[in-house]
């Protein structure tokens, strides 16, 4: 890509790819799991449950930045715990962005794995079992299988949302070129800078095609989700 | 060796209470209008249901006992559950469906066995299949597939037939006619359609309003004048057991029962070979003295048994011909006419004979006029 991309650019574009990928997979076990539970189950405090994954949409991912900066930071409980015991950072490094970024896009992920959960019919579990499958067999082979279109479009649209995530990072782990600077980052910084308009111009075409593809993706998901059904 | 149920639990509304015993081998129906607790039933001998008191236990296992607080989990009960909508995994082709059960059961069939129920289900083109490509027909007799190679010590078959029309129930009952022969197990069959019972069923329970009101054997159950009032209004008749007798050379059959010989047309079974025919009610005329000048080939000497009269425009008469119980459904007219009472000898003349086990073609109505 260096023929096309300058250094700089091709920089932000991977560490852009590279955090949203690691945000979302590594949410993704979570994701299934609070899907799980708010589809199949009925307990006390569901709604809070609820409510409390959907926070990081209503919430400024400015004051995401700014609790996990205050949760998480060298000088944070828990973030100085981790630090002083395991060596663990989450400031200023792509990890961090990684975890803010999968923070803020959870709520899109869960929402569209409940969905499929639900529209999984119940009855095949019932059927599953009478033939002998437990709880986990039957997860594994029956529901999660069912809801795979589901999870699939989650993780697009996470991963899309979390390309774009700007506020939450520069506030946790602050704008480091090739630690932190995402294409949004980029972008940013390029516009503070005289004369980088045209800079500003060309990672803003490179975030506009790389929506694109990503929405063609998820569309062609959707289309192999419904023929499958 | 045997299967007993018991179940007693309160709905809004509805109170279940129900003892019974199935067969080990062969086919008890489960037979009752709906709404009268027959899914309900099912659901707790397959584990799906917990009732709040009861036993179930099949060959003196116990899966289910509220007062010792047994409740096997239903993927370590072992009963075969053929759901009326089939519930095929839609992920998987009819191969993969049919050996779900099977990979998960404690002792597997063989290759030869599982080859032997794909045959016996006519299920061998339709392996690579998705169940969205199958048809109704399919569908059920892959399930019926499935449930059988998950090796169950029960099969447990709730209404099969009901979601399909009648060109596909056709299709599918001598399936279930040859696995009730070839299927060592016991068989629990649901449903609210009287002619497939009395097509496949050796023992009857009758359900109403969550009791059982009857239990027995179909051939006496059948007969039962009651049967209408508590089973809401199926048409009566009789079922026979009989032997296929000598060829005839007058081109009729004879079939053979305890009571007596039916002549019907000519069919392809062997002599000796065991059958199941079913009279109608309606297909019964009664005469005080023998008919001798009339075409109808089956004039049989029988005596009036138990009369039931109080509809407004037809009454039904039991006949006792031997060992065998039928049923003549004439109207109040002709009742008083005769002057017909219990005990009294009459000539039953029957006009058509049904003889359901066909090994292929299903149903296969003989008028004898």
């Amino acid at each position: 890509m260096a023929w096309i991309l300058t250094p700089a650019e091709s920089e932000a574009l991977l560490l852009s790819l590279r955090i949203s990928l690691v945000a979302v997979f590594c949410a993704m076990p979570f994701a299934v799991a609070s899907a799980l539970l708010l589809a199949r189950t009925e307990f006390f405090g569901k709604t809070l449950v609820d409510g409390l994954i959907h926070v990081p949409l209503v919430l400024p991912p400015v004051a995401i930045g700014f609790l996990l900066l205050t949760i998480l930071g060298t000088r944070g409980g828990l973030g100085g715990w981790l630090f002083a015991h395991f060596g663990i950072r989450f400031v200023f490094s792509w990890t961090g962005a990684a975890l803010a970024s999968a923070l803020i896009t959870f709520p899109f992920q869960v929402r569209a794995i409940r969905l499929a959960l639900e529209g999984v019919d119940k009855n095949l579990n019932q059927a599953a079992e009478t033939l002998g499958a437990g709880w986990w067999d039957r997860l594994v082979n029956i529901t999660l299988p069912l809801a795979f279109p589901g999870i699939v479009a989650g993780a697009i649209t996470a991963f899309a949302a979390s390309l774009g995530e700007f506020g939450a990072i520069i506030t946790f782990v602050s704008n480091i070129p090739g630690q932190t600077r995402t294409l949004p980052l980029a972008i940013y910084t390029a516009l503070q800078s005289p004369g980088g308009d045209v800079a500003a111009a060309r990672l803003s075409a490179i975030s506009i095609l790389l929506a694109l593809s990503f929405l063609t993706l998820a569309e062609l998901a959707a289309r192999r989700a419904r023929a499958a059904a | 060796m045997s299967v007993d149920v018991w179940l007693a639990h309160a709905f809004d509304g509805f109170e279940l209470d129900a003892r019974f015993t199935v067969a080990t081998d062969g086919v008890t129906a489960l037979f009752g209008a709906s709404g009268a607790g027959k899914t309900t039933i099912v659901n707790a001998i397959a584990g799906t249901f917990a009732p709040r008191q009861g036993r179930v236990a099949i060959n003196g296992r116990t899966l289910f006992d509220s007062s010792t607080g047994i409740n096997v989990p239903p993927r370590q009960r072992r009963a075969g559950y053929v759901f009326q909508d089939a519930r095929l995994f839609p992920h998987m082709n009819v191969m993969d469906n049919l050996l779900f059960g099977w990979r998960r059961a404690p002792n597997r069939a063989s290759p030869d066995e599982i080859a032997k129920v794909i045959s016996l289900l006519g299920l061998g083109g339709l392996r690579e299949r998705m169940p969205r490509h199958l048809s109704g027909g399919e569908k059920g007799r892959v399930a019926l597939a499935r449930a059988l190679l998950s090796s169950p010590e029960i099969l447990l078959l709730d209404e099969p037939l009901a979601a399909l029309d009648a060109a596909r129930r056709a299709e599918i009952l001598p399936y279930l006619e040859r696995l009730r022969d070839e299927a060592r197990l016991p068989m629990l069959y649901v449903s609210h359609q009287l002619d497939e019972v009395a097509r496949l069923a050796h023992g009857i329970v009758v359900l109403r309003d969550g009791k059982v009101v009857r239990q027995g054997s179909i051939f006496d159950v059948l007969t039962e004048l009651e049967l209408p009032t508590l089973a809401g209004a199926p048409p009566l008749g009789a079922v026979i057991s009989v032997k296929v007798g000598e060829p005839r050379s007058d081109g009729l059959t004879a079939l053979a029962f305890d009571g007596g010989t039916l002549l019907v047309q000519e069919m392809q079974r062997a002599r000796g070979s065991q059958l199941r025919v079913r009279i109608r009610a309606e297909e019964i005329m009664l005469a005080l003295e023998e008919p001798r000048t009339i075409s109808a080939n089956n004039v049989l000497p029988v005596r009036v048994g138990e009369i039931r009269h109080d509809r407004a425009t037809d009454a039904d008469v039991q006949l006792i011909c031997g060992n065998t119980k039928m049923v003549a459904r004439i109207t109040r007219a002709s009742l008083e006419r005769l002057q017909l009472v219990p005990a009294m000898p009459v000539f039953a003349i029957i006009k058509s004979v049904t003889v359901d086990t066909q090994p292929s073609s299903g149903i296969m109505l003989l008028p004898r006029l």
